[in-house]
């Protein structure tokens, strides 16, 4: 799954065969001015930033522009800041990638669907935020989730397997217990799927 | 009148003169002192081991049986200086090993260590009691094969933070069965452990008083551990969670049981990974606990690490995460009020920082902590008006190292430099040894510190000043400085070369990305034979007849009495 930062969620990238009469990179500044353009939920990794290591004094952010208030932009990082020792910063970056790599890649299964997807629980922080993917992966509509009704008012049903094997609906349980239980995930569809959403 | 006495009565009042410092300076008073004090010393801190040779050490002290060596610069911590830079141990357990120095203790940092040299030592001093690694690398778990299978009346064998590639040998196996002398054994670096060996090595080395495990080992086999050594003092849990397959509810009984009975652990460190609802088991000991470390705890935070410290009230020591947030902080100011040391370590160095501190906590640490001696806080931001505070509240510091995470952030209410932040600190800490800055800072923060920081022993600096003013400052009113680190700031040769002489009142200076020339370090190493000049040039941007007008990258320089080192890498060059 890539982690670069996505400009409005296109995946075709259109900017990118767009014709237009500016410069090449002119566009940069202007993308780099709207700080929602650059969340830094997704930053580059240290291996990354730690390559830059004549970064001099300029690419440290200065202060005198003026702080903005939204989201930081995301930072170059400089060698040796902040200085924590190797041994405590590999720690970090080990517990790191030990989250990012245990299996949180999960199978789903779309009813009727020739194969399955997988997706990376660790990627999304909320339920709202895992359904649209599965959304716009499957193209369909999946609704809100309501504790009384479930997803009623929509053909499909997001559930998933738990670790004791039962097949249960997504939603029911904080986020947290969600990824650290989901084994897979299955949309159900038709009137399996409305079966379930009004129990 | 001293003179009068036999040696033996000058040598029996010596004894009681025990600080490096203190011995130092007895052997300077004369020459029949001097020879006393040398023949009589047993334990030697080289805090540079390029300043003096082992055959001098030697030479000098032939009684020597506890040395302590420091090898690589500070900023090596922070991934400034390259691999095989230096700091080799070899060459010293060589010279002693040919000697008949009864070597019992070997305190390392920051050196080089290899599986051979641990091999030598061990087999070399037959009274040999210690060790303790500290960030060293270079070695395996073979090397501490050999520490364990052949000395035979080890007491000590502290691993603190040192990189050590892990073979499938049981090196823990290796303490015979003999072995029973152990004291302190400190592996929480390791990633694997034989819990059979250990739990075996646990049970025969009753005077045990500090373990610290790794994350190897999880809670049941904590329990059995600790019910053979209910007399620890100073414990590392390592991991906190249980085995996958083990039953919850009974192991947590029999841990809190066996925990009730550890009444004399004072120390507690390690939590490496944390099952939350295990916690509760360990709060019997926390209200005995003088130091408590979590630095590495990031599976305990909000409400659990409340309830945790609330317990607490006897610390005098914590390091915490920043996830503690300042709220957690206003916790510990009103809960340890005994405390003298904090330290705030990052948990998201590299973040946008919801979770981390302000000025905000630590000015209530200051204000419900006046004994606060010794600070290590990174920080989001702060601000002048907090460090005057601070520094109003807790005028004892002897070490204060503030880190935000953005370097040359200024004081974010006023937009001003830290400056006078800084100032207050120094002026109202009079016995302040060590200091490091952070924040926006002009030249000014180091007038203050010259005129006010008359104890400081150590200064870090990065990305601070305007002018070589702010170096010449702190080289002409710190008459105690020692050792100096300076990177990203704009000091030149000016400064580098007003006071020459000063270098040879002081361990080392390292100046990295600064403005001083290769010409200047080149008149520098040329007036002052008895310092080592040593340029770092990784990049090969002097390859090609450098000019000496061109900017040095890294310079590091220290006092020494043995010359341009003779184990230099190919990137490293000695100027003469």
């Amino acid at each position: 799954m890539e982690r670069s930062v996505s400009y409005g969620g296109n995946d075709l990238n259109l900017e990118a065969t767009e014709l237009r009469l500016g410069l090449p990179g002119s566009d940069e500044h202007e993308k780099q001015s709207s700080p929602s353009a650059r969340t830094s939920n997704k930053r580059a990794s240290p291996e990354v930033a730690e390559e830059s290591s004549s970064l001099s004094n300029s690419n440290v952010s200065d202060a005198r522009n003026g702080d903005q208030d939204s989201a930081p932009p995301a930072k170059a990082q400089v060698v040796g800041w902040p200085p924590i020792r190797s041994y405590r910063r590999n720690s970090f970056q080990q517990k790191k990638t030990e989250a990012d790599g245990a299996g949180m890649y999960v199978k789903v299964s779309m009813d009727g669907a020739p194969y399955l997807r997988k997706v990376d629980l660790k990627v999304y922080k909320s339920y709202p935020e895992l359904l649209k993917a599965l959304e716009n992966m499957f193209k369909l509509t999946i609704g809100e989730y309501s504790e009384r009704e479930g997803y009623n008012g929509s053909d499909f049903a997001p559930t998933y397997e738990d670790k004791d094997g039962d097949w249960m609906l997504v939603g029911d349980v904080p986020w947290d217990m969600f990824i650290s239980t989901c084994k897979r995930l299955r949309i159900m569809k038709g009137s399996e799927a409305r079966g379930l959403g009004s129990l | 009148m001293m003179n009068y006495f036999p040696d033996e009565v000058l040598e029996h009042v010596f004894d009681f003169v025990t600080s490096h410092r203190d011995r130092n300076a007895v052997s300077l008073v004369c020459k029949l002192w001097y020879r006393v004090e040398r023949y009589s010393r047993q334990r030697v801190f080289i805090g540079n081991c390029y300043a003096i040779s082992p055959e001098r050490l030697i030479a000098r002290f032939p009684g020597v049986k506890s040395l302590t060596l420091k090898g690589k610069p500070h900023f090596a911590d922070f991934n400034l200086v390259p691999q095989d830079w230096g700091g080799y141990v070899q060459p010293w357990i060589e010279a002693l090993a040919r000697s008949r120095i009864g070597l019992e203790e070997l305190r390392l940092k920051r050196m080089v260590v290899s599986d051979e040299s641990l091999d030598v030592l061990s087999r070399s001093f037959t009274n040999f009691k210690s060790l303790v690694l500290v960030s060293c690398e270079g070695f395996t778990t073979d090397g501490l094969a050999a520490i364990a299978a052949n000395c035979r009346f080890l007491r000590e064998l502290d691993l603190q933070e040192n990189e050590i590639e892990e073979k499938k040998n049981h090196w823990l196996g290796c303490f015979p069965d003999s072995c029973t002398s152990l004291v302190s054994l400190n592996f929480a670096c390791l990633k694997e452990i034989n819990l059979a060996a250990l739990e075996r090595l646990v049970a025969r080395n009753p005077n045990l008083k500090s373990l610290k495990l790794n994350r190897a080992v999880p809670l049941e086999a904590l329990q059995r551990i600790l019910m053979r050594a209910p007399q620890l003092v100073d414990l590392g849990t390592g991991s906190f969670v249980l085995d996958r397959d083990s039953d919850d509810s009974e192991t947590y009984r029999k841990l809190r049981t066996t925990i009730l009975k550890c009444r004399s652990i004072r120390n507690l460190s390690g939590f490496l990974e944390v099952a939350p609802h295990c916690l509760p088991a360990i709060y019997p000991i926390c209200v005995n606990l003088t130091y408590l470390n979590l630095s590495y705890a990031a599976g305990i935070h909000g409400s659990e690490l409340i309830k945790l410290i609330r317990l607490c009230g006897k610390l005098q020591r914590l390091w915490i995460l920043d996830c503690i947030g300042d709220k957690g902080l206003e916790i510990v100011a009103s809960t340890c009020k005994d405390l003298q040391e904090l330290r705030v370590f990052p948990s998201d160095p590299f973040g946008a920082g919801h979770d981390a501190v302000t000025e905000t906590g630590l000015v209530a640490i200051s204000s419900g902590c006046p004994k606060l001696n010794s600070l290590l806080y990174f920080c989001q931001q702060m601000t002048n008006a907090a460090l005057i505070a601070v520094a109003k509240n807790c005028p004892n510091f002897i070490r204060f190292r503030l880190c935000i995470l953005d370097p040359t952030k200024p004081d974010p209410v006023t937009m001003q430099p830290l400056d006078e932040g800084f100032g207050a600190i120094v002026q109202s800490s009079k016995r302040l040894r060590r200091l490091s800055l952070s924040g926006l800072l002009t030249d000014r923060v180091f007038l203050y510190i010259g005129m006010y920081a008359e104890q400081l022993e150590m200064l870090s600096i990065a990305f601070a000043g305007e002018s070589d003013k702010g170096m010449l400052y702190v080289l002409n009113g710190c008459k105690k400085l020692r050792k100096l680190e300076i990177r990203d700031s704009p000091f030149g040769d000016m400064a580098l070369l007003r006071d020459v002489g000063k270098y040879e009142t002081m361990r080392s200076l390292w100046m990295s990305s600064c403005d001083v020339t290769l010409g200047g370090c080149k008149t520098l190493a040329k007036k002052m034979p008895r310092l080592n000049v040593e340029i770092i040039n990784e990049n090969d941007q002097m390859e090609f007849a450098p000019e000496d007008s061109q900017k040095v990258e890294k310079m590091y320089l220290y006092r020494t009495l043995v010359g341009p080192r003779k184990d230099a890498p190919e990137f490293v060059w000695t100027l003469v």
